[in-house]
């Protein structure tokens, strides 16, 4: 039987039946065990109900995109069986409920999920039975499932253990009835490091928290209210502050008033709370105050596509305000990455006194994943340098950065979101207009930072993709590698605004630079272009993340294309 | 921060109520301090936009914090910056343009949360920096620049909504009486959680309702403004109703309730829930 080091399974149904859970049930035990998981969601947006699907995707190595093709599609109603067919590989299957029958036939073949679950002892076991066909259909040993439910529900009693290792064994026997395999997957090397399985809102949250995050005010909205839930249940303690605002409008003032009097202060939205809060967005940053806006990217525009993914947020980030703005911008591309983005954009915050925009998106925030658990003592905590002296202080005199007031201690000042001079009254004189805005843009160099990825970088073309792009991206370059396509290198970097300077010259020298991202306008390599390099775009915008497979031939044929181009130069 | 400041171009018009309350809150702040011997600095005056906005600016002599945001958001700014410290004395100056109508939404949540601060409110009854537009104060039918054929929707009454929605003290001035604002003011720094002191400050060039508010005995004008009589009972909300449900405007303490300010209840909290270290949170996720 063919060996595999990877495959995706994919369970659809309606909101309510467990398929949430399911995917995330999988991606825990594969872990556990060893392998590695990664899990991708999209439900309707509403309580209950509706069509909903998540997948997994259980590989050998460390996971980078929720995959291409469906191996496994477990289907929960006639709905989600013609919706999702389609996705499914040419060697995949599909399990669904015996609760309908399919008009089509192929490979593919009914369980009664729920009255198995019965049969076994307890109805809430169906998970576990679809759990025992998957395993069985991949050829994963049966042993880690029971494992998994002795780890896992041992101390709530013999009888739950029992009914779980039931639903198993009869999941797994009623695939065995049938002649379906696709494949065998090759046994888990375990990591020798400690891992963690979280999702990116909550690696967010513990990355800001672990910079020293004191004051965090925001309003729900989805896919950014898991970080509001958080902190609420976590920030708690002598000089630290969460709640929920009145609106988006409340939260970035609120968190600037909290930055003004000197607390490290975030807040988290997406796309349409990113909207309200422009205009406050230019206060922090005409005001000097450090604060970071986390912006989990959903569809836009509007209300858009509140549970689904785009990357379209980035001309926003960087110039949310009316007026002369170029707010600091980082884009995490993984799990791991949302953990180290956030403690990052707290300490940019701190750095160079404003606001910073952390963009993540949908695709990142709702996938939980196994990664290298951070060590917390290894995280960086920068704090604003404060000033210390006697009254009389001139807070925003000069070109560059100077220590900032706080209350409660000498040098009481204005913090003016009108042109001010350097007390921080409003003026409208031409030279400290001119002054103001030198100021204001020059501190943006405190955080160029020589931190980025690069491969083959003598190639004359480059695949550049930014956040949660990075993934599918990685997986097309190493395709692509693999098929020996030389001429084509990889760079990569969080860091948007400002961009590592090193790297930004190295792309400069490139006759070509595709970026692969989700949105329709082309917003990263425009911004590139901008900056005098000569970007290319390959965009989506399906409201889902880019497949690898299909990617990867896009960069071919754009690469190929400019090789030619070259040639008849 | 100063008035010598030559660069600092704003100037209110000759006359304009504001001098009379921005005196009334150099008192305040100075009374404030001295009584409880903190220095100026433990001051927070967060304004907004428009004529008021720039009081924040014009204070004399030891200068307390300020902060000059956008139009509309002084509350906001005020609730972080005394949540994160709630030790900082929080003063908002604000006009009934900022206040009462872009603002108009951030005052109830406030109320809710009675939030420890004092609210300096300068009513005018018009957009004066944009030159004369009518404001939610503004009665029905005046004309203005911006109701030529006379406004079409009636005035709000500022006091009786701050009862309805809960503000905690509610006190209402006048910008000719500097020294008795300055004490209304300074009670109202006083009071342990959300206060609004609402102050009838004239413009002289857009409104002037000096004659009115103040009445003239010569021209047979019967005064608008009169003083809160001293059998009220400031914690009796329907006597607080009842006594700002007239045409004419009180001047004193109109309504006091005592309850927890949200910084105390934050302290009630910290108190009382178990906090999990980080290190706690993150093992939480362990596979």
């Amino acid at each position: 039987m063919a060996k595999r080091h990877d495959f995706v399974v994919r369970f659809a149904g309606e909101g309510g039946q467990g398929v949430v859970t399911a995917a995330e049930a999988l991606a825990r035990i594969a872990a556990d065990v060893g392998y590695h998981g990664l899990t991708f969601s999209t439900f309707p947006s509403q309580i209950l109900g509706g069509p909903t699907w998540t997948q997994a995707r259980i590989s050998t190595k460390p996971v980078l995109s929720p995959g291409d093709a469906v191996d496994v599609l477990v289907a929960l109603n006639e709905d989600a069986f013609e919706t999702h067919k389609e996705d499914l590989g040419p060697e995949g299957v599909i399990v669904y409920d015996s609760s309908f029958t399919p008009k089509s036939s192929g490979r593919m073949f009914g369980l009664p999920f729920d009255d198995l679950a019965k049969e076994a002892g307890d109805i809430r076991t169906a998970n576990m039975v679809m759990m025992g066909a998957l395993a069985n259909l991949v050829g994963m040993p049966i042993k880690y499932l029971q494992d998994f439910i002795v780890n896992r529900y041992l101390s709530r009693g013999q009888a739950i253990v029992d009914a779980n290792m039931k639903a198993i064994a009869s999941g797994s026997s009623g695939a065995a009835a049938t002649t379906f395999q696709i494949g065998e997957l090759e046994p888990p090397t375990k990591p020798t490091y400690k891992q963690t399985m979280i999702k990116g809102n909550e690696a967010v949250a513990l990355g800001s928290l672990a910079a020293g995050l004191e004051v965090y005010i925001g309003y729900p909205i989805s896919p950014a209210t898991p970080i509001l839930l958080h902190m609420e249940r976590n920030l708690i303690g002598p000089g630290k502050f969460a709640y929920q605002s009145s609106s988006e409008i409340e939260s970035i003032t609120s968190i600037i008033g909290a930055g003004y009097a000197g607390k490290k202060s975030m807040t988290a939205t997406s796309g349409p709370g990113l909207s309200l809060m422009a205009e406050g967005i230019g206060l922090a940053w005409m005001a000097e105050i450090p604060c970071v806006i986390v912006n989990v990217q959903r569809g836009g525009p509007a209300t858009g596509l509140p549970t689904k993914t785009e990357q379209s947020d980035l001309n926003m980030a960087l110039t949310p305000a009316h007026g002369d703005t170029l707010i600091p911008v980082i884009a995490p591309g993984s799990v791991e990455e949302c953990f180290y983005a956030a403690a990052l954009a707290m300490n940019w915050a701190e750095r160079y006194q404003g606001p910073v925009i952390l963009l993540s998106e949908m695709s990142l925030a709702e996938r939980a994943q196994n990664i290298p658990k951070p060590d917390l003592s290894k995280v960086a905590q920068e704090t604003r340098k404060v000033y210390t002296g006697t009254n009389g202080y001139e807070r925003y005199d000069g070109y560059e950065l100077s220590p900032m007031p706080l209350p409660g201690k000498p040098g009481a000042y204005v913090a003016n979101g009108s042109e001010h001079d350097s007390m921080g009254d409003t003026t409208h004189l031409p030279s400290r207009h001119i002054q103001m805005t030198t100021r204001r843009f020059s501190k943006l160099h405190l955080l160029e930072e020589n931190v980025y990825e690069a491969e083959n970088n003598g190639a004359s073309v480059a695949v550049v993709p930014w956040g949660g792009s990075r993934g599918p991206s990685r997986e097309a370059f190493e395709q692509l590698t693999a098929q020996g396509v030389k001429n084509v290198g990889w760079y990569y970097t969080m860091r948007i605004n400002p961009l590592p300077p090193k790297m930004l010259e190295e792309l400069r020298k490139k006759d070509l630079v595709i970026v692969p991202e989700l949105n329709y306008l082309g917003q990263f390599s425009a911004y590139l272009r901008g900056l005098g390099v000569k970007a290319e775009s390959i965009t989506q915008y399906t409201g889902l993340p880019f497949r690898p497979t299909a990617l990867a031939s896009h960069i071919k044929e754009l690469a190929g294309k400019h090789a030619r181009k070259a040639v008849r130069a | 921060m100063s008035a010598k400041n030559p660069e600092y171009d704003f100037k209110w018009c000759p006359g304009c109520g504001d001098f009379g309350v921005r005196r009334a809150l150099e008192f305040g702040l100075q009374d404030y301090s001295s009584y409880h011997e903190q220095p100026m600095s433990n001051s927070v005056v967060i304004a907004g936009i428009g004529c008021s906005g720039n009081l924040v600016h014009l204070v004399e002599g030891e200068q307390p914090y300020g902060f000059h945001g956008i139009h509309g958001r002084t509350l906001p700014i005020a609730f972080g910056a005394k949540m994160a410290r709630p030790e900082l004395n929080v003063v908002v100056v604000a006009g009934d343009g900022d206040f009462l109508s872009i603002g108009m939404e951030h005052i109830a949540p406030q109320a809710a949360r009675n939030l420890d601060i004092c609210c300096v409110v300068m009513d005018n009854g018009v957009y004066g920096l944009t030159k004369g537009q009518s404001s939610p104060t503004t009665d029905l039918g005046v004309i203005t620049t911006s109701t030529p054929y006379g406004k079409m929707e009636g005035d709000l009454n500022p006091l009786d909504y701050y009862l309805s929605i809960g503000v905690s003290f509610i006190a209402s001035g006048y910008s000719s009486k500097p020294k008795d604002l300055g004490k209304l003011i300074q009670a109202g720094m006083e009071h342990k959680g959300f206060s609004i002191v609402h102050v009838m400050s004239p413009c002289t060039t857009y409104n002037d309702t000096y004659e009115q508010l103040k009445g003239n005995a010569k021209k047979g004008i019967e005064p608008i403004i009169f003083d809160v009589p001293a059998s009220h009972n400031v914690t009796d909300r329907e006597a607080a109703r009842k006594l700002v449900s007239t045409s004419k405007v009180p001047i004193g303490i109109v309504y006091k309730n005592e309850r927890p300010s949200l910084d105390k209840r934050l302290v009630e909290l910290q108190g009382r829930v178990k906090v999990r270290s980080l290190q706690a949170q993150l093992d939480g996720f362990d596979l």
